[in-house]
């Protein structure tokens, strides 16, 4: 099936909007305005948005500490976000979670998570739900190189593949769990994708600098999960261009390396270059998108620095439904 | 009313709400048994035996029989309950806390909170605890105060069968993570349970007897305990208001303290160690709230600081008895 133009408009629209909001938090907590850790998902762009172009409201996504992109491409409101990123009362999560607690039910964003390797049994939970359910409907476990070498994530890989839900674990490889590569952390050949093979489930590999390669081998994996064949995985070889956290000194990185990685590495340029070599679409088209993109998050920014903080009184409530 | 003892009753229990609710679903390890041998499903029913016939009736993907694989079990319940189900997780030992705690601890507990108050997460999970089968160490503890500790997890421990119904009930029509404890060496216990819908509310502390001279709080398998220490007591002419907490958390702060002040003397029995225990928990409370009241300080009726050991002779000695119960009521009495 081939992406329509606004298919493909849209996917530029949301990577850029992920590229925009984390550069212009590079930028503001510089300013000490933004408390806390934050981690920013720039250069992993396609990744997300590939994976969530395929999803409805009702397939269900975890996401992790570094969770914006997911957040974003998945449709949680990007004001509301900043707004939470800010720690404002209007936050999406009225100023309780912050950066590493993002999540709206009402578009499927079922968590992002402080605690690395969390979310892939929550995902095998929301997968058996969706099984029950019958609806053709999956949940997705967003993990990097780091969770991949967590006991949560294996025994999620396990007990997806025992109880056959249709669980997708999405291997995010950026190449780096915090400050540690992946050649040293990660004792399978740097493989990730064998070690979900070696449970027993379908795994596929795809560029996650590229949307085309993510998108169109997640088409295929989506195929064969919402066919009813158990749960897949799939590792996405993909970049972090900023630090593990904002103020992260990156000492580990090579000599040129991130230079190297915008040059050779970006998923917005190779979205550009791809789309226009191919003559789909205008890149005076994509010139406005960014306009409108830079826009959105400029507002954003300036409702969230506007907006009210919340008030201490309600520092214990929504604990319990009922208490 | 019907006779049946805690075992059966939450049977029945988990029995009649998967009846009426179909997104209740049950997993945990062996609690269907012999997936994947030759004698077949339905092997065991749970090493306790509170969930057999629940596979027969509600099938493979209601009744889910999981790998030894505690981290997972809890935090499928807990990606489950977000997804719209009720899941009843069983971990066959509340010690196994150890191996899942951050799904109870930083996940399920946190997401409401955390999320701004936008989802809930109604999954129970059901872990049986305590001493008195020489399990030793690892297979022994009653963790509940640890989870009592916990913001944004409900703590719940039934002494009798009527409770076991009530509270599993109350817990499964809820909307809030529950930890619900059940007892190993109660399973037997047998009691008149209430037909038909029967729901008891968290945070109401059970009177068991009104004697109006010391206040004994406890909960789970010390409430029959204090029983027996009170049936001596009132030999003697002794009279011992016996509170059953039913939750840990919520607490019913209000049973403890008017009972206090009327008796101005308290006694805490909890099978666990002292420090950061209930029993420290609820003397604290008393202490900082009913401190002009009390006649005496609170004695505190614990396991010493030490892992549960294995020979019979050293597990009775670490366990709360009813003789230890009686001797600290006597002491508080004569506390002048």
């Amino acid at each position: 099936m081939q992406l329509s133009r606004d298919d493909l408009v849209g996917a530029y629209r949301r990577m850029a909007i992920i590229r925009k909001f984390e550069e212009r938090l590079h930028d503001e907590i510089k300013t000490g305005e933004i408390a806390g850790f934050t981690h920013l998902y720039c250069g992993q762009e396609a990744a997300a948005v590939g994976v969530c172009d395929h999803l409805d409201t009702e397939d269900l996504i975890v996401s992790t500490h570094r969770g914006h992109g997911h957040c974003i491409a998945k449709g949680c409101d990007v004001k509301g976000m900043m707004k939470e990123i800010y720690g404002r009362r209007d936050g999406l999560c009225k100023g309780r979670g912050g950066s590493m607690h993002i999540a709206d039910l009402s578009v499927g964003m079922l968590g992002a998570n402080g605690i690395v390797g969390a979310g892939a049994p929550q995902a095998v939970g929301a997968a058996i739900a969706a099984k029950l359910d019958g609806k053709g409907k999956v949940a997705i476990a967003f993990s990097g190189d780091g969770a991949c070498n967590q006991g949560t994530t294996f025994e999620a890989m396990n007990l997806a593949v025992v109880v056959k839900a249709p669980a997708i674990f999405v291997f995010e490889n950026n190449h780096y769990s915090e400050h540690t590569g992946v050649d040293y952390a990660v004792g399978t050949n740097k493989d990730i994708a064998s070690r979900a093979e070696a449970f027993g489930m379908k795994a596929w590999r795809a560029n996650g600098c590229d949307y085309f390669d993510t998108y169109e081998t997640m088409r295929e994996l989506l195929d064969y999960v919402r066919a009813g064949n158990g749960p897949a995985a799939i590792e996405l070889d993909t970049e972090r261009f900023y630090g593990h956290f904002e103020g992260d000194p990156q000492r580990y990185r090579g000599k040129g390396e991130l230079d190297r990685l915008w040059e050779e590495r970006d998923c917005l340029k190779a979205f550009r270059a791809k789309v226009s070599e191919a003559k789909l679409l205008d890149l005076k088209l994509l010139d406005e998108v960014d306009a409108e993109v830079a826009q959105l998050i400029e507002e954003a920014v300036s409702e969230a620095r506007a907006a009210p903080a919340p008030d201490p009184a309600h520092v214990a409530e929504d604990v319990y439904v009922d208490y | 009313m019907a006779v049946m003892n805690i075992r059966e009753a939450i049977n029945k229990t988990l029995m009649d709400e998967m009846e009426r609710d179909s997104n209740i679903i049950v997993l945990g390890e062996d609690v269907v048994g012999g997936a994947g041998t030759a004698g077949g499903q339905e092997a065991i029913g749970g090493i306790w035996g509170t969930t057999p016939g629940l596979y027969a009736k509600f099938g493979a993907d209601r009744v889910i029989d999981t790998p030894i694989s505690e981290s997972a079990i809890i935090g499928a319940a807990a990606g489950a309950a977000l997804a719209g189900k009720r899941p009843v997780a069983e971990l066959m030992f509340a010690d196994f806390v150890g191996v899942s705690l951050d799904q109870l601890w930083n996940q399920m507990a946190k997401f409401r909170y955390m999320f701004g108050g936008k989802t809930k997460c109604p999954a129970v999970v059901r872990l049986i605890y305590g001493a008195g089968m020489n399990a030793a160490a690892q297979h022994s503890q009653s963790v509940y105060a640890m989870l009592t500790s916990m913001p944004g997890l409900k703590v719940v421990l039934p002494a009798t069968p009527a409770d076991a119904k009530g509270l599993l009930t109350e817990a499964l029509r809820g909307d809030d993570p529950v930890m619900f404890f059940e007892h190993k060496a109660l399973y037997g216990v047998k009691g008149e349970v209430p037909d038909g819908e029967y729901r008891q509310r968290f945070g109401e502390a059970r009177m068991v007897r009104e004697g109006g001279d010391v206040t004994v709080v406890t909960c789970g398998r010390m409430v029959g305990f204090g029983e027996k220490a009170a049936d001596k007591l009132a030999a003697d002419g002794i009279g011992v208001d016996l509170i059953d907490l039913r939750t840990t958390s919520p607490l019913d702060e209000e049973a403890i303290l008017d009972s206090v002040e009327a008796t101005g003397r308290l006694v805490v029995v909890d099978e666990s160690p002292p420090r950061c225990s209930l029993a420290a928990d609820i003397s604290a409370i008393v202490a900082s709230k009913a401190f002009t009241s009390l006649k005496a300080p609170p004695a505190m009726i614990t396991g010493p600081h030490s892992p549960i050991p294995f020979a019979r002779e050293l597990e009775r000695a670490w366990v709360p008895s009813p003789q230890k119960i009686e001797d600290a009521v006597r002491q508080v009495l004569a506390f002048r």
